[in-house]
């Protein structure tokens, strides 16, 4: 990138179900609380923030053209605002592309869900191909099973390998103040919840969850000026795979490493494992941490487990993932990949507590979106020493 | 500021009701062939592809991921972008953007809509706040019926004219090969069209087509070197508003400030427009309703307040008059929603090209203003030259 673009600051609101607020409340919480910790405003003449890009999704919403939830309180009043209707990595993304562009020098990025208020099974369903799909009652949970169970078979996966997962952000979430469920939690805990689709048990899913996460993206220049800890944008990658799961290996989860090429060779990172300090990752089940790990080549394919029962990917481990609790620990979907660049820009901030990964400088960011993780978004994150 | 964004290909769908004989993605197969084509360029061309689409109109959830073989998009970057009405000209945006990041040359933009495939109506009155409005207000229709209320009330204009405007965009759009609804009318015609409510009458609405338009964009190294002359996207601007009723939005038509003017006001005065009925050739704008023609034109500053309704007596928006108003019969002649805004900005391409055919404007045309209008007030406008 000939140009830099820098996070000033970044806020959410504490995940959970919240059938006392409304929408709109919802994503004003997250945007009132970045504002109070920058000290910004929105303003015309440049001294502030000049325009907002929102992430929500109009079935999530139950509302067509859902920023309209985010135009009074988000700052688009009168005012330029666009929605990305993917997940919310794929909003900072674009607000990174808005600033190269120079049309804007400083956005706010919000996204927002309230899961609790609809049935996500029924709109995940309406996002399988209409004419012979759909009706076999699928949803992304049961999509994912068959993956899980493909993935786990090929490479001979263990189901406690993937519980390792849940006990580690869950686990980590203990020390995160928005973190919706964090709990100790053990292997049997995880094998004796509930099944919801096998192999994948209630402690594999992540839990139903609202609430919004907002962050604050400038020039070089602005971010210098706006903040003593700037975290830079270093590179930025997102890639489609096909839509039919019958149509793809799910064990090679090709879209990401495209996305992770396109990254890692914008911010020339050569050896992930080696020059990343942490990832935060989507993992909306389980196992799908493992197969992504691999998808950002932090090891080799079909060594996730492996990965996690060495114990690298805690906090004080040689590349830790998820060190906020990650999505198991409940954040809503479209919020997931715009909370993850947060995460990953307090833990660079150092302002990240006792889940703080010591002496970080890098990170990764990834979003995904759509069946079995049809599209994903990886973003590389530095700050300077 | 960043790269130069030049318009180096377009290809747009026939738009009609229904299309039976072709699914979604199919649909937009076509549009992106027909861009591709006409940019003498292939799929591997292409860095980045930006779609738009409203998906609860559509009843598909994360419609992009559906069509990816059909848009190109396997293994590409790209995202969707859903603004409502405004879709497509945010997607047009988006694109821009894109281009001018200096990270890719190229990118493919698609809008679309199938309105056959669901009840767009039924998805179009959860467009409102929930709680409070969603009981009281619904659907585009009333919007427009104030609209064209309030105006006949503080200006001379009659029904008479609203009628005069319907009829003018059916003459543009028969000279449209693409147009959806070729119709031939006369002012008594649309007087006696059916109230819907009024004074807004049946045919003072946009249809439901389903269509698709694609467009790509490319930075100024690869539009020197595009196979037809490129089009240039100057300078553009995006603007929202608040809307619900219950949290002090516009329970009045025309709200005390309105987004089209302070986006037009930016825009212009950043440009060095300062007369923009001289110094605008050709006009695409977003008007849904005939009714919403007027308005419009005064917001714009076409013309004075209150003065739109003459100059549509005068028929000075015609194609062969001096400030020509959609050309290729406008929005009011063919709504494939999520491909409206699109379309607009390619129509004025191709006005300033000089290949709009039948439709071609009288008039030497080397700037346009395309424009996308939606979720009640909001705006997205592009300033389009010859020239870079």
């Amino acid at each position: 990138m000939a140009r830099r673009v820098g996070i000033i600051g970044a806020a959410q609101t504490k995940y959970g179900r919240k059938p006392e607020m409304h929408l709109q409340d919802v994503a004003f919480e997250a945007v009132q609380k970045v504002l109070q910790k920058t000290g910004l405003k929105f303003t015309e003449d440049g001294s502030g923030i000049d325009a907002t890009i929102s992430c929500s999704q109009d079935h999530w919403d139950g509302w067509t053209i859902s920023s309209k939830n985010v135009v009074n309180g988000g700052g688009g009043h009168l005012r330029p605002e666009e929605k990305v209707a993917e997940d919310g990595a794929y909003a900072l993304y674009y607000a990174a592309l808005c600033i190269l562009g120079g049309h804007y020098d400083c956005i706010l990025v919000v996204a927002h869900t309230k899961e609790s208020q609809v049935d996500g099974r029924l709109i995940e369903n309406s996002g399988l191909e209409p004419l012979y799909t759909r009706m076999l009652g699928l949803d992304f949970t049961s999509c994912a099973a068959l993956q899980a169970k493909q993935y786990m078979h090929t490479y001979g996966i263990s189901h406690e390998q993937c519980a390792r997962v849940v006990i580690k952000n869950r686990g980590n979430a203990m020390h995160n103040p928005c973190a919706q469920a964090p709990e100790i939690l053990t292997v049997d805990n995880v094998l004796g919840s509930p099944v919801l689709s096998e192999p994948i048990r209630l402690l594999d899913a992540k839990p139903t969850s609202d609430g919004a996460c907002a962050l604050i993206i400038g020039t070089e220049e602005k971010a210098k000026k706006w903040t003593d800890k700037p975290v830079w944008i270093e590179g930025l990658g997102c890639s489609y795979d096909r839509h039919y799961p019958g149509y793809r290996d799910l064990t090679d989860p090709l879209s990401l490493k495209e996305a992770a090429r396109q990254a890692y060779g914008m911010a020339g990172i050569s050896n992930p494992r080696g020059e990343i300090d942490l990832v935060e990752l989507s993992e909306y089940y389980s196992f799908q941490e493992l197969l992504w790990s691999e998808g950002l080549g932090l090891c080799e394919p079909g060594q996730g487990g492996r990965l996690i029962e060495s114990g690298a990917t805690q906090i004080g481990g040689e590349i830790p993932i998820n060190p906020s609790g990650g999505l198991l620990s409940g954040i809503p979907v479209n919020v997931a990949g715009l909370n993850r660049a947060a995460e990953a820009a307090i833990q660079l901030k150092g302002e990240a507590g006792g889940r703080q990964v010591d002496g970080a400088r890098t990170a990764v960011i990834h979003g995904a979106g759509g069946v079995c993780g049809q599209m994903h978004c990886v973003i590389s994150v530095r700050r300077e020493p | 500021m960043g790269e130069r964004v030049g318009i180096i290909g377009m290809g747009q769908t026939e738009h009609r009701f229904i299309r039976p004989d072709i699914n979604h993605e199919e649909m937009i197969n076509d549009a992106v062939r027909l861009a591709l084509e006409d940019a003498d360029l292939t799929i591997k061309d292409i860095d980045t592809v930006i779609i738009d689409n409203m998906d609860l109109f559509e009843g598909h959830y994360l419609a992009d991921g559906m069509v990816v073989d059909g848009a190109g998009m396997y293994m590409k970057p790209g995202l969707k972008m859903n603004t409502g009405g405004t879709s497509g000209g945010t997607a047009v945006a988006t694109g821009w953007h894109h281009v001018a990041s200096g990270i890719f040359e190229t990118v493919l933009v698609i809008g679309w809509q199938k309105q056959d495939a669901s009840p767009s109506i039924a998805a179009l009155a959860t467009a409102r706040e929930p709680l409070y409005d969603r009981g009281i207000a619904a659907g585009a229709v009333g919007i427009f019926a104030s609209m064209g209320l309030s105006y006949m009330q503080e200006t001379g204009c009659r029904e008479e004219h609203a009628a005069l405007a319907r009829v003018i965009m059916a003459d543009n759009a028969r000279r449209n090969p693409y147009a959806h609804l070729k119709l031939d009318l006369t002012v008594e015609d649309v007087l006696k069209s059916r109230v819907l409510v009024w004074p807004v009458r049946l045919l003072h609405m946009s249809p439901t087509s389903c269509g698709a338009c694609a467009m790509i964009l490319s930075n100024e190294k690869r539009a020197r070197k595009a196979a037809r002359p490129p089009v240039w996207i100057r300078d553009l601007e995006t603007v929202h508003r608040e809307v619900s009723v219950f949290r002090g939005g516009c329970v009045e038509p025309q709200p005390a400030i309105s987004a089209i003017e302070v986006a037009a006001s930016k825009l212009y005065k950043r440009n060095g427009i300062t007369r923009p009925a001289r110094d605008i050739d050709v006009w695409e704008l977003y008007t849904p309703s005939s009714w919403a023609l007027f308005p419009w034109m005064e917001l714009f500053s076409i013309c004075d307040k209150g003065e739109a309704w003459r100059l549509v007596e005068k028929e000075a928006i015609r194609i062969e008059g001096e400030i020509p108003i959609e050309p290729s019969g406008g929005v009011v002649s063919t709504n494939p929603i999520g491909a409206s805004g699109v379309i607009r900005v390619a129509e004025t391409a191709l006005q300033l090209r000089g290949e709009a055919g039948e439709r071609q404007v009288t008039k030497k045309a080397e700037t346009g203003i395309a424009t996308a209008w939606g979720a009640g007030s909001w705006i997205v406008m592009f300033y389009l030259s010859k020239h870079s």
